[in-house]
């Protein structure tokens, strides 16, 4: 475990300093994944021109949905992200390499391409949050405070998981990586708006199906005290850390098998 | 003639390989259509109308944004990721004898992907969508052939964005930094996170100023009707003139890029 987290620093280091060698890029792509995520925001700012609450929740409140489904996402990314690449070193056949050095693919897979301009996404959930925990009406007691780091640490955990088992998914059809999209970018736009817009069929297939709704929708009703639309026991608004785990197995088991599947591209 | 012809069909061609890839593509939009939906649908229960929209319409243009946006590849996917690597490792001095003209054969081949994914990636959604929802679809086969057309400029203008945006490279060695503002203006100017006559005030009026509501905004109002008779026809000359402006602005910028490009070697 530690070998292969030195590893992966090693790698980071790596493609950070080449990413350096275009400076003016690199600050380009920095600030343009700040403004991508920052524009986000701004749409939903001008539907709030027009409206005073989205389905009961009010500017600040969904401003906290949006910051905090935006930490664990551009977390996930950064750290792991780039593993949504594997399709590519399948077809090429440059997989092939990973997997005769004396590093764990995996670590190789998720270090691969690390792009430091992601953190622009994180800076600007972390500017929205600043500013949410300012303007939110929360009465502050130590079991909410509790549950902040709790959810985004969770949060982090499952979107990391969603991008490992995209990349398993690649492992059977290389082409379609895009279908993970719809559940990495799409779980974390799904989870910027409040979930009592959305039809209960979808609300239970984030819950019990793809676990999103663990992200923040659940511990958000119990901090912003809002009531459960799908009137599930309290205890689900404090099993992020459950669900996280649960996926993370899954998509460890996903990976593995995926791996152990691959047979070379050959030529 | 011909040789473009024979170019845009090949491109075609070559999209339509992917064929995984694309079922993939119609999945993911078709996920982010059902969120957007939902988000829409909930903003305007709040505020019937908004906009000069039903929810009707606001959910018909959801869907409309989900099937058109590959067609201008104004995000990426499109050709720009292959022209910017030929400038960038100097290929691009090959293009330059070939007796074919660099951006007519560069439209040519973005407007064969546009066709397939107009076609493979668009139809897919919207029919989703229908199936879902109440769509406004057009009931006369004017608006259906007016609709196509603004597409059509819509693909021009979209073309000559990303060719512009791309030409940049040829100064800076590295386009991607261009490529993701660029990808981030249109994502938010074309109407994409938002219709455009939703934004308030200036920004409003600066939105639909810009050559980036030929991509969504003024295709989606025709389809729902909101533009008939003179309204249609300015609009159409509207992206009409975006394409005419922007096709002479990346010839300039051709001629100036083509008097730096230095070939090393031989």
């Amino acid at each position: 475990m530690a070998d292969a987290l030195r590893a992966y620093g090693w790698i980071v280091a790596m493609w950070v300093r080449s990413t350096m060698v275009y400076r003016a890029s690199f600050a380009m792509l920095t600030v343009g994944q700040f403004v991508v995520t920052g524009f986000d925001f701004v749409a939903i700012f001008i539907m709030f021109v027009h409206t005073d609450t989205l389905g009961g929740f009010d500017l600040p409140e969904v401003a906290f949905l949006y910051a905090t489904s935006g930490i664990a996402m551009g977390t996930a990314d950064l750290l792991i992200g780039s593993i949504e690449r594997l399709g590519r070193r399948i077809r090429d056949g440059s997989l092939d390499v990973m997997l005769i050095r004396p590093v764990p693919t995996f670590v190789q897979a998720a270090a691969d391409d690390f792009a430091l301009r992601r953190l622009g996404r994180i800076v600007q959930s972390l500017v929205v949050f600043g500013w949410a925990m300012v303007a939110v009406d929360v009465h502050w007691t130590w079991d909410r405070i509790v549950l902040m780091p709790v959810m985004l640490v969770s949060g982090t955990v499952i979107f990391a998981s969603i991008f490992v088992l995209g990349a398993a998914f690649q492992f059977a059809a290389t082409d379609a990586a895009e279908v993970a999209n719809a559940f990495t970018y799409g779980g974390n736009f799904l989870t910027q708006y409040p979930p009592t817009i959305f039809a209960k069929d979808l609300l239970r297939a984030a819950t019990f199906g793809i676990p999103l709704a663990f992200v923040n929708w659940l511990p958000a009703l119990h901090i912003l005290g809002h009531p459960d639309p799908l009137g599930l026991p309290k205890a689900f608004q404090f099993a992020s850390p459950l669900a996280a785990v649960a996926l993370a197995l899954v998509a460890a088991l996903a990976w593995r098998a995926g791996l152990r599947s691959y047979r070379s591209t050959g030529s | 003639m011909r040789v473009y012809a024979a170019i845009a069909w090949r491109t075609f061609r070559r999209y339509s390989t992917y064929r995984a890839a694309t079922a993939a593509g119609v999945f993911t939009n078709t996920v982010f259509g059902f969120i957007m939906a939902f988000t829409y649908i909930a903003l305007w229960r709040a505020r019937p109308s908004l906009g000069g929209y039903d929810v009707t319409d606001a959910v018909t243009y959801v869907w409309l944004g989900q099937s058109l946006g590959m067609v201008g590849a104004l995000w990426g996917g499109g050709f720009r990721e292959e022209l910017a690597d030929r400038i960038r490792t100097g290929d691009i001095a090959v293009d330059l004898y070939r007796p074919v003209d660099l951006q007519a054969w560069w439209l040519a081949s973005d407007l064969g992907r546009a066709a397939f994914h107009l076609l493979g990636r668009g139809i897919g959604p919207t029919l989703v969508g229908a199936f879902a929802f109440t769509l406004n679809l057009p009931g006369d086969l004017v608006t259906w052939l007016a609709f196509g057309l603004a597409v059509f400029l819509g693909a021009l203008v979209c073309f000559s964005l990303n060719y512009l945006f791309t030409l940049a490279g040829f100064w800076l060695m590295d386009a991607r930094g261009v490529h993701q503002l660029a990808g981030v203006l249109a994502m938010f100017f074309s109407g994409m996170l938002l219709p455009l006559n939703v934004f308030p005030g200036w920004l409003g009026d600066l939105a639909r100023a810009l050559p980036w509501s030929s991509a969504l905004q003024i295709p989606a109002d025709v389809f729902l009707g909101k533009r008939q008779g003179a309204s249609l026809v300015s609009a159409l000359a509207f992206q009409a003139g975006w394409a005419l402006v922007l096709w002479l602005a990346g010839r300039a910028l051709t001629l100036l890029a083509t008097r730096k490009v230095v070939v090393q070697g031989g």
